[in-house]
């Protein structure tokens, strides 16, 4: 019983902060605070008449979309090296690989923009945020894949070769069909991380704001505050619906391949 | 008979482990062989030099008399069923046994009807559109046959196949196997640590041990002649009794303890040199009752443990001057009772069945 208080609890922790968001989205005041004074679409009307809006999603979702699938290649790279079983240095390079996993992202942020500005005196762009993102989702993506690559049995692709087909063949044919779900949840992770990212995103960001930036920028103007609600909604209900197509074509792969479900988002 | 695959002086290192050590050996074309051996003998990684899947150190792997050393697995005219069978899970049954055959430049037709040969050959007809991963274990196995012979590779590897099924289904599977690689004529190599499992499918089997071969030979001279006494004791049960060369010759005199003075001939002696024991198998010596009389020799024994398996009785009987009891199997024929333990029992012996090791 106490358990079971207990987690409604964690849940209403967890969970009521969001479910403000909407609330206040469509309450018909600029100051967010009880009581609700009604219900308006205003704010929406507002975000669809703004026009550096749309800039900055459409480079958030640029930035998100390439880092993701950067990222989840080297992820397969790496998760594909370290599942053979001798590797000259596995463990060192495995270390290493994983090492900005712990690093503050402040640190990184900084003495990225001093490499990228006054070592090699590149002009920030999409590009600097997305080789910084690649350098944060990157060790994300490889504990995603390790897990996908090492449940596999490594004579499926011997099977492959011993049957004619090349290396690369049997890598196409036999292992990225059977780690596919892996690449796809790694992906996702990736593209989520980038697409929330604030700091290396201030800190490299060039003429054009991504998304996160874009909103620190609003916060400035507490008229705007709900604007940002009305924004954050619309975010939550993207995410939602992201998350659930990636729990859907996770089982369909683990259906697929006749696997055990162990796990997952939903 | 051909020769097919020819080994000579291969080695195998890992790092400083010392794999395969100096293996020389031929199989011929359409053999059933073996390479039989406790866990980490090597017997895997030979046969996956074979197959490609490891380089040599030194020495070379020849098939039909070309040397295979940097030839690529996809290569070699092999095919391998693998421990786990690697069934692949994301394809049907059909598309699996088809596998083998993208690379080659032949019509739908022509393909579907080998998968559908394939198939039949191994008893699953009609299992083409089956999902890979709905298959009980017997049936992966046959579809990992079916896919490796699908393209009549010159020898098929078999890696402990029989390893994960349960023993009714294995005895059925290595009798299926043996009409198989009869039907087909291809060479077989097979990988087993179930000395039963050799014995009982091999024309030829290698015993490995510690990266060496101990002995080669046939089911029965291996059996009945194992040549040292790590063969013997991996390969059923054998008793050893402590054993002193007298003299040496065309016939070899012993003085074997509590069997006395025996003569065998010179290839009943494999060990002569430090032979120090002579073996005897459980199934050659006889527990005399009543007013039964033996042809070859007698001594008298104490019944020390009785095993009880409905169709035999394994009896453990103590002789006088002999270390350890010996062990004696006996078929519990009709009217044959089965002796309790402290009986006191007359034992048959021939020095025919002795092996000096």
């Amino acid at each position: 019983m106490t358990l079971r208080i207990y987690a409604i609890a964690y849940l209403i922790f967890l969970y009521a902060p969001i479910l403000l968001l909407p609330l206040f989205a469509f309450n018909d005041a600029t100051i967010i605070a009880f009581p609700l004074s009604g219900f308006t679409t205003e704010w929406f009307a507002e975000l669809s008449n703004n026009k550096s809006l749309p800039r900055a999603i459409g480079n958030s979702v640029v930035i998100a979309v390439t880092t993701a699938i950067l990222s989840t290649l080297l992820g397969i790279c790496a998760a594909r090296a370290g599942a053979m079983p001798r590797f000259p240095f596995k463990r060192s390079i495995t270390g290493f690989v994983m090492l900005p996993l712990v690093l503050p992202e402040i640190i990184v942020a900084v003495s990225l923009l001093i490499v990228i500005r006054q070592v090699l005196g590149i002009g920030l762009s999409n590009w600097t945020i997305i080789s910084a993102h690649v350098l944060i989702c990157t060790p994300f993506c490889i504990a995603i894949l390790n897990g996908a690559f090492q449940n596999l049995d490594p004579s499926m692709e011997e099977a492959a070769l011993d049957l004619g087909e090349t290396r690369w063949s049997a890598f196409r044919l036999v292992t990225l069909p059977l780690v596919m779900p892996g690449i796809i949840s790694s992906m996702l992770i990736a593209f989520t991380i980038s697409l929330d990212e604030f700091i290396i995103a201030f800190f490299l960001t060039g003429s054009n704001a991504t998304l996160p930036v874009y909103i620190w920028g609003l916060l400035r103007f507490p008229g705007s505050l709900p604007v940002v609600m009305a924004l954050g909604t619309i975010l939550v209900g993207l995410s939602i619906l992201l998350l659930t197509f990636a729990e859907i074509m996770r089982r369909r792969g683990i259906r697929r391949a006749g696997r055990k479900d162990t796990g997952g988002f939903l | 008979m051909k020769p097919l695959i020819q080994l000579n002086g291969v080695q195998k290192y890992y790092g400083d482990y010392h794999a395969l050590r100096d293996i020389n050996l031929t199989i011929n074309e359409g053999e059933f062989f073996s390479l039989l051996g406790p866990s980490g003998c090597g017997k895997t990684t030979l046969l996956r030099t074979i197959a490609g899947f490891e380089d040599v150190s030194d020495g070379t792997v020849m098939i039909s008399g070309q040397d295979m050393s940097g030839v690529p697995a996809n290569l070699r005219p092999t095919n391998m069923v693998f421990q786990s069978y690697a069934i692949f899970p994301h394809l049907s049954v059909g598309e699996n046994v088809a596998f083998g055959l993208r690379k080659l430049n032949w019509t739908k037709v022509e393909k579907s009807k080998a998968v559908e040969d394939a198939l039949e050959m191994v008893g699953l007809a009609g299992f083409e559109k089956r999902a890979a991963h709905a298959l009980s274990g017997g049936q992966r196995q046959r579809v990992a046959l079916a896919r490796a012979l699908i393209l009549k590779p010159k020898v098929l590897l078999l890696d402990e196949p029989l390893s994960a099924l349960d023993k009714k289904m294995r005895e059925q599977m290595q009798v299926e196997l043996i009409r198989l690689q009869r039907n087909v004529g291809i060479t077989f190599i097979l990988v087993t640590h179930d000395q039963e499992e050799a014995l009982v499918m091999s024309d030829r089997i290698a015993v490995m041990f510690e990266g060496e071969i101990g002995q080669l030979d046939d089911p029965e001279t291996l059996y009945r002649r194992p040549n040292s006494r790590r063969v013997a004791e991996f390969i059923g049960k054998m008793n050893f009794l402590p054993t002193v060369v007298k003299s040496r010759g065309e016939t070899i005199t012993l003085d074997v303890a509590g069997l006395g003075a025996c003569q065998i001939s010179a290839e009943q002696a494999p060990g002569l040199s430090q032979g120090q024991a002579v073996g005897i198998r459980p199934e050659t010596l006889a527990i005399l009752f009543d007013g039964e009389t033996t042809k070859g020799r007698e001594v008298n024994a104490t019944v020390d443990e009785v095993v009880y398996y409905g169709d035999m009785t394994y009896y453990d009987v103590r002789i006088k001057d002999v270390p350890e009891p010996l062990t004696i199997a006996m078929k519990n024929l009709i009217g044959r009772p089965v002796l309790d333990i402290g009986d006191p029992a007359r034992i048959a012996w021939d020095e025919r069945a002795l092996v000096l090791l």
